[in-house]
């Protein structure tokens, strides 16, 4: 056993059981920043916070929300909305953070796409983010299913039925997923339990995992300029803090992260106090009816862009039916962004300003994005579904040509 | 030595063995913890009476908690593999979830219209437009009279059954 002696203050004392000084400067005050990021770097930590906000207000929900058919929609709509005191502002908060962390996500991942912050040691960061983003995708529907509103059941239904498609199995997954033949209490009870529980302990995990990620690559900078950090560490720490390109995380970097944080809990705070309805559909202040469907169904903002590659394609080619052609564009564009440190074939880690042709892709990858989400949300007739049809298969496209567009780059720069 | 490394071996094998039984009979217990219920694979029958339904307009009834339009067809309405043929009467028969991805078509005038990615079904019940890649499915059926019994399989069920795989 290491030698204790008595300790002079709650610190030293700490210290000698934790070793709480090494850590510090490991996770704090010796972690080195480049000086050289802009306030998009910040989006980590403002999802850390806004990760903090759901889980802090769903604990409060979850002590008077009732997983069941026949209780949820009231215990939600008017027990947590009308009884609770404060009730409607943790249901806001909760709404709101679940809407605008997916806005950050976002941001966040595609800084770090024109950065190229996913490329030649890097990848990690990027897949671990991409797993992050997967299961925040499924931690945000399980929890849209649990008031049990119209727009709840059938988002339920229709992606639950997505499953249906995989050869073979499909049909009796769906009914396996579901607990029974329909959506219905077995359902809901399971995916209470997904949302409170498993997801987010998996998504606690994932966190850590993403931060670990980054202690070996370091994170980027706004020239992707490669830093020796230890160099530079040293010439910090000699004093020499205007000639070094790094600054510690803690006390120094993180005040402007907080600085931006300030800012956007104030957008946030904003939009929960006065413009909640944003995250709430009016249709799903309808009870759940499993014997009408709302006359035009669409799921949240965030899902409006993949939504529309699914049913972007909705004609027969050949012997593939539309449908199957849908499921398996969906997967793709799921699936496809977790492998773009492998798709792009540049062997330069540069920003997007700096890769001419990669520059053209990225912004209409951008626009295609924002398309495929405006049009997510109309009803999918006439001229719309063409659209939709051309924006999903552009998306697709613009993957297959990555490869050769970041080779073109590489090989005007004399590479 | 060598010895000593056999024993220790043997020691991770047998550990290794119980815990691939142990984890592979776990991984049933979960698999059937999400089963359906037994009470609900029971779940009732349903019974409708066909003389009453009007030509033309589709009534939806509800089995094991899911929509079943009921049709009958008019007249200038094509005739279909599918009919349910009673008193000469022709009926379509047909669950009424899309069968893309479990919406709820709506009747208008001739056709069931999805309204969730624009699927399209005509009065028999077959897909005509968009994403759905099958017709509307058949619920199993049984007949007694004027009566239509849901969740049994009747002989007039497995007569159209077998003509839509055909
Ligand atoms: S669910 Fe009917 S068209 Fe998709």
């Amino acid at each position: 056993m290491a030698k204790f002696t008595k300790a002079n203050s709650v610190g030293e004392w700490l210290d000698q059981r934790l070793n709480t000084t090494t850590l510090n400067k490991v996770l704090m005050t010796e972690y080195w920043i480049p000086k050289d990021i802009n306030f998009l770097w910040a989006m980590g930590v403002l999802l850390a916070t806004t990760f903090g906000i759901l889980v802090i207000s769903g604990i409060f929900l979850m002590m008077y929300y009732k997983p069941d058919v026949n209780l949820a929609f009231d215990s939600v709509n008017y027990t947590i909305m009308q009884e609770v005191a404060y009730g409607w502002l943790f249901r806001h908060m909760h709404g709101v953070a679940a809407s605008v962390v997916f806005l950050i996500i976002y941001i966040h991942m595609f800084t770090g796409i024109y950065y190229g912050s996913y490329k030649q040691g890097r990848e990690m960061i990027w897949i671990s983010g991409m797993l992050l983003f997967v299961v925040f995708s499924a931690a945000g529907f399980s929890g849209y299913m649990l008031p049990w509103g119209q727009m709840s059941y059938w988002a339920a239904m229709v992606i639950t039925n997505l499953f249906g498609g995989i050869p073979f199995i499909g049909p009796d997954l769906v009914v396996w997923i579901r607990g029974d033949f329909n959506v219905a209490d077995a359902t809901l009870t399971r995916f209470f339990m997904l949302h409170v529980f498993l997801l987010p302990i998996v998504i606690m995990g994932l966190i850590a995992f993403h931060f670990y990620t980054l202690r070996i690559p370091h994170v980027n900078n706004q020239d992707s300029e490669e830093l020796d950090f230890d160099a530079e560490a040293e010439k910090y720490l000699s004093g020499n803090k205007k000639e070094s390109k790094v600054i510690p995380f803690w006390p120094i970097f993180i005040s402007k992260d907080l600085a931006v944080l300030g800012i956007f809990l104030l957008f946030y705070f904003y939009l929960v106090f006065f413009h909640y309805e944003f995250a709430m559909d009016p249709v799903n202040f309808d009870p759940a009816d499993n014997m009408a469907t709302p006359a035009h169904i669409y799921p949240e903002w965030y899902f409006l862009w993949s939504y529309e590659v699914l049913r972007g394609f909705f004609f027969d080619i050949g012997p593939m039916k539309a449908f199957d052609i849908g499921l398996a564009a969906f997967g793709f564009a799921n699936a496809i962004f977790l492998f773009l440190p492998f798709l792009d074939r540049d062997t330069k880690i540069l920003p997007a300003h700096k890769r001419p042709a990669f520059f053209v892709w990225f912004w209409i990858l951008m626009a295609d994005l924002i398309v495929l989400t405006i049009w997510g949300k109309l009803p999918p007739t006439g001229a719309n579904a063409w659209v939709g049809f051309v924006a999903a298969t552009l998306f697709i496209v613009l993957f297959i040509l990555l490869p050769v567009i970041s080779k073109i780059d590489a090989k005007k720069r004399g590479a | 030595m060598s010895n000593e490394t056999n024993r220790r071996d043997f020691l991770g094998y047998t550990f290794a063995a119980v815990a691939a039984v142990g984890g592979a009979a776990s991984l049933v217990g979960m698999k059937k913890a999400w089963d359906p219920l037994p009470s609900v694979l029971s779940s009732g029958f349903t019974e409708f009476d066909l003389s009453a339904v009007k030509a033309g307009h589709p009534s939806t009834i509800m089995w094991r908690g899911k929509p079943v339009f009921i049709l009958k067809k008019t007249a200038d309405m094509q005739p279909n593999k599918r009919d349910l043929i009673i008193n000469g009467d022709r009926y379509t028969i047909a669950i009424g979830l899309c069968t893309h991805l479990g919406c709820i078509p709506a009747w208008k005038k001739t056709k069931w219209k999805c309204p969730c990615h624009g699927g399209e079904f005509n009065a028999s019940g077959e897909e005509i437009f968009g994403p759905p890649p099958r017709p509307l499915d058949l619920p199993p059926f049984s007949i007694s009279g004027t009566k239509i019994v849901l969740g049994e399989e009747g002989p007039e069920y497995k007569k159209i059954a077998a003509a839509m795989k055909a």
